[in-house]
């Protein structure tokens, strides 16, 4: 079997100066196997978004090491945040096909790919609309779909329906199971939703905060959704949820932190 | 004849076309021009004895110079001269303005530097260079591009700057996850980002450059608007003096709606949506992005 796609090992994440340091995570270790989703649960202020854009690149460990095995065409990791970020000067094509254009990510392009995936996102209709015309969940799609294009090892979701409607965002849930599965993606993704991650996730991981370090997962392959009844599940993850919620710093307004 | 509106990107006026409209769009300002050139002439008339000097400024003098100075072609040499000298001098504006707004907007340490160095020169009056300009660059054309250039920089400088300090750092950040060269970023999301403010500062330039040029025509040039002045003065063609103000009014008039029209883009450009910031749960957006305004 082919080494994971993504390891993270002993990983630790520091804020301010010295002195006056917070320790946003420690010590932290994941791994990630090719093809699941793996969600990142946890109150705001627990780190998990500083992890991501630290596996994306944007950030930087201050211990520890990321890891992340390099596709043959395209590049390791796509991230893809809350807000859709779609430049209002494309079309839903340029949009698209944004990363393809730089350097980076030349080796991906073949023709026909951006064509495929705007079928594929069932964005082929809106290909010439801009931004401006289009409702939340179409815009959260193209940016899923300008991630997707430069054919990522490995896609990082932050809260990508974070700020859309529950219905919206229930659609683009079972919309976004059914295209992991069929293109075979390999998912890490930020919530602090319990549904959400219960719904989506092979393997769901609990992150504590202050510091931030994953006490808790949980495997969700078939054969033990099979085995146990998610209503208990629910409950069990929900309870430790909130327990783990506790330990964030001033819990009951503490989520304007948004670490 | 009424002349076509003058052309009109303003929304609101385009919105509706009626009789009302068009007597608000062409109407008033030619009443507006009416009350002005009655004025004038009613002050020549009450304050300007018959026969001096002073009443070869009456308007229906300066309009039949002007009909004589189109019709053998005098004007039209110092129109174009002046012409040139605007977008030369506006050609050089844009070329160290844009950059220098780029740099002034995107390094703080830049800015930190060489901002309050920057304030201090844009306070000096570009005429305050005359003569200096032409210790540097003798008579001519150059010390004229130089003048109009001094000036009308800053316009476009601190424009493209304001522009690039708005810019939505989370765009800069999804060029970078899209792993974006640093030339690539400027290419495909700074600048789109930002062209509507550069072009908002070459607007706002080309009617600085526009005021700057006729004094800057007055020294070390045979042509232009600028000198045609001087020059009716000393062959005492106050009628001609006349004329050319009005030209130079009505052709900046005229610069300054054409660069309304033609710099005003009409295809969506960088209007960075309304920001909003999402927390915790607490928060959690219950609106597509196009009913966000109507929240809270």
């Amino acid at each position: 079997m082919a080494a994971s796609p993504l390891r993270v090992s002993g990983g630790t994440r520091r804020f301010g100066a010295r002195g006056q340091q917070f320790t946003v995570f420690e010590g932290l270790d994941l791994e990630v196997e090719a093809g699941e989703v793996f969600v990142l649960l946890g109150p705001s202020g627990c780190g998990k978004s500083t992890l991501l854009r630290v596996i994306a690149g944007l950030d930087e460990l201050d211990e520890g090491t990321v890891a992340i095995a390099a596709e043959e065409h395209g590049r390791d990791v796509g991230i893809v945040f809350q807000q859709p970020l779609l430049l209002p000067w494309l079309s839903v094509r340029e949009n698209v096909t944004l990363g393809l254009n730089y350097d980076a990510n030349r080796s991906a392009d073949e023709p026909g790919l951006v064509d495929r995936t705007l079928a594929e996102f069932g964005l082929t209709e809106l290909a010439d609309a801009y931004p401006d015309e289009l409702s939340g969940g179409q815009a959260q799609r193209v940016s899923l779909a300008r991630t997707v294009v430069t054919r990522p090892r490995v896609i990082l979701l932050d809260e990508p329906f974070g700020a859309l409607d529950p219905l919206t965002r229930r659609n683009l849930q079972q919309w976004l199971l059914g295209i992991q599965q069929s293109l075979g993606l390999t998912v890490v993704m930020v919530t602090h939703d319990v549904e959400e991650a219960l719904l989506l996730g092979n393997r769901v991981a609990l992150m504590s905060p202050s510091p931030g370090r994953i006490c808790r997962t949980w495997e969700l392959s078939s054969e033990s959704r099979e085995a146990r009844p998610m209503a208990d599940l629910r409950e069990e993850v929900l309870q430790t949820y909130a327990e783990v919620a506790r330990l964030a710093p001033g819990n009951t307004s503490g989520f304007a932190a948004g670490l | 004849m009424i002349g076509r509106p003058p052309a009109q990107d303003d929304r609101r006026d385009a919105r509706g076309r009626s009789a009302t409209g068009v007597l608000t769009a062409v109407g008033y300002p030619l009443l507006g021009a009416a009350l002005l050139v009655v004025l004038w002439w009613l002050a020549i008339k009450l304050f300007v004895e018959p026969g001096s000097f002073l009443s070869a400024f009456a308007p229906d003098r300066g309009a039949r110079a002007l009909v004589d100075l189109v019709g053998d072609g005098t004007l039209n040499r110092h129109v174009i001269a002046s012409l040139k000298r605007i977008l030369v001098g506006l050609g050089i504006a844009a070329v160290i303005g844009i950059p220098f707004g780029l740099a002034l907007g995107g390094l703080p340490v830049f800015s930190k530097t060489i901002g309050p160095v920057a304030s201090f020169v844009r306070m000096v009056s570009p005429l305050s260079w005359t003569p200096l300009a032409i210790i540097w660059f003798g008579v001519g054309d150059q010390p004229v591009y130089f003048l109009i250039a001094i000036g009308a920089v800053w316009p476009i400088a601190l424009s493209t700057s304001a522009g690039v300090a708005a810019l939505d750092p989370q765009w800069l950040m999804l060029g970078r996850s899209l792993r974006a060269s640093r030339v690539e970023l400027l290419r495909t999301i700074v600048w789109p980002g930002i062209r509507a403010d550069v072009l908002t500062g070459l607007r706002l330039a080309l009617t600085t450059a526009w005021i700057i040029l006729v004094p800057a025509e007055m020294l070390g040039v045979d042509s232009g608007l600028g000198y045609f002045i001087l020059d009716s003065r000393d062959r005492f063609a106050y009628s001609d003096l006349v004329a050319a103000i009005v030209v130079i009014g009505a052709l900046g008039f005229l610069l300054d709606r054409a660069a309304h029209y033609l710099l005003t883009p009409r295809r969506r450009t960088a209007r960075r949506p309304a920001r909003q910031r999402v927390t915790g749960p607490a928060e959690v957006a219950l609106a597509e992005p196009g009913a966000r305004e109507y929240r809270i």
